[in-house]
């Protein structure tokens, strides 16, 4: 093959366009990185198949993380936290970190409330769920959503 | 090594709820750092965090490298009876760092 006959692809439209694909390609999720789907895994794997109720679980996260390295996260679960009554566990769970495991939290009647509080890192924009499981092994889900502007994807 | 940093509140009336902060200085490295060369930075995390009262466990926690550095947690327990609280934290290769607070209940 001759360098002319590759030469007319190379007009300034293709080189363009090839910049605006090499874009799209760099920009697309990396595959080590979670899905919604390891999410699903992840709690199919810690509480089973079980049905899961939406609800009683209230996420605080800041509307916008500036720094994705250390998110301030707070779980609070509305339980009476009596003997018959109460939280057992708190987990987790990010779509969007490289792994879908956050944190695991464990209580007990003894706790008085249900909340916790840790700092934590995200790689990006996401929403964070929680799933609280009940002494009566109920299973309570929420979930809060924060704009990341320095994500800690490459950093985490 | 580590720096631990504890806050209980002194005293207490019984059935009181009370709020606890455990601080460790720890770096938490998450393990998909790379290096300026462009090396793996291997994984160096706390995994498992477990307060004990009066030698019963009232919180644990397990830690994933999503864990920001110098782990910082919030959590509440009932002041039931005057004593101490112990706070453990157990890395990834079983070291461990232990320290303890004590209150008064009235």
């Amino acid at each position: 093959m001759s360098e002319n006959s590759i030469t007319p692809f190379l007009t300034r439209r293709s080189v363009l366009g090839m910049g605006a694909g090499a874009v799209l390609v760099s920009s697309l999720p990396i595959a080590a990185y979670a899905e919604q789907s390891d999410l699903d895994a992840a709690i199919f794997e810690l509480f089973g198949d079980r049905p899961i109720e939406d609800g009683n679980v209230t996420l605080t996260l800041p509307p916008i993380s500036e720094n994705g390295f250390s998110v301030p996260l707070t779980v609070d679960v509305d339980s009476p936290m009596t003997a018959e009554d109460h939280i057992t566990q708190i987990a987790v769970f990010s779509p969007r970190n490289p792994l879908a495991d956050i944190a695991r939290f464990k209580l007990g009647p003894r706790a008085g409330r249900a909340s916790v509080s840790a700092r934590i890192r995200l790689a990006g924009t996401q929403v964070i769920t929680a799933v609280a499981e009940t002494s009566q092994g109920r299973l309570l889900r929420g979930q809060a959503e924060t704009v990341v502007t320095l994500a800690a994807c490459v950093i985490l | 090594m580590a720096s631990i940093r504890i806050s209980v509140p002194e005293t207490a009336t019984s059935g009181e709820v009370i709020e606890i902060k455990a601080l460790i200085q720890h770096p938490m490295e998450s393990g998909f750092r790379r290096g300026s060369r462009g090396e793996v930075i291997e994984r160096e995390i706390i995994k498992q965090f477990r307060c004990d009262y009066d030698g019963e466990t009232v919180f644990e926690a397990e830690f994933f490298p999503a864990i920001a550095a110098n782990p910082l947690l919030t959590f509440y327990t009932t002041a039931t009876s005057s004593g101490a609280l112990t706070f453990q934290w157990t890395d990834q290769n079983g070291e461990t760092w232990t320290e303890s607070a004590s209150i008064e209940v009235t």
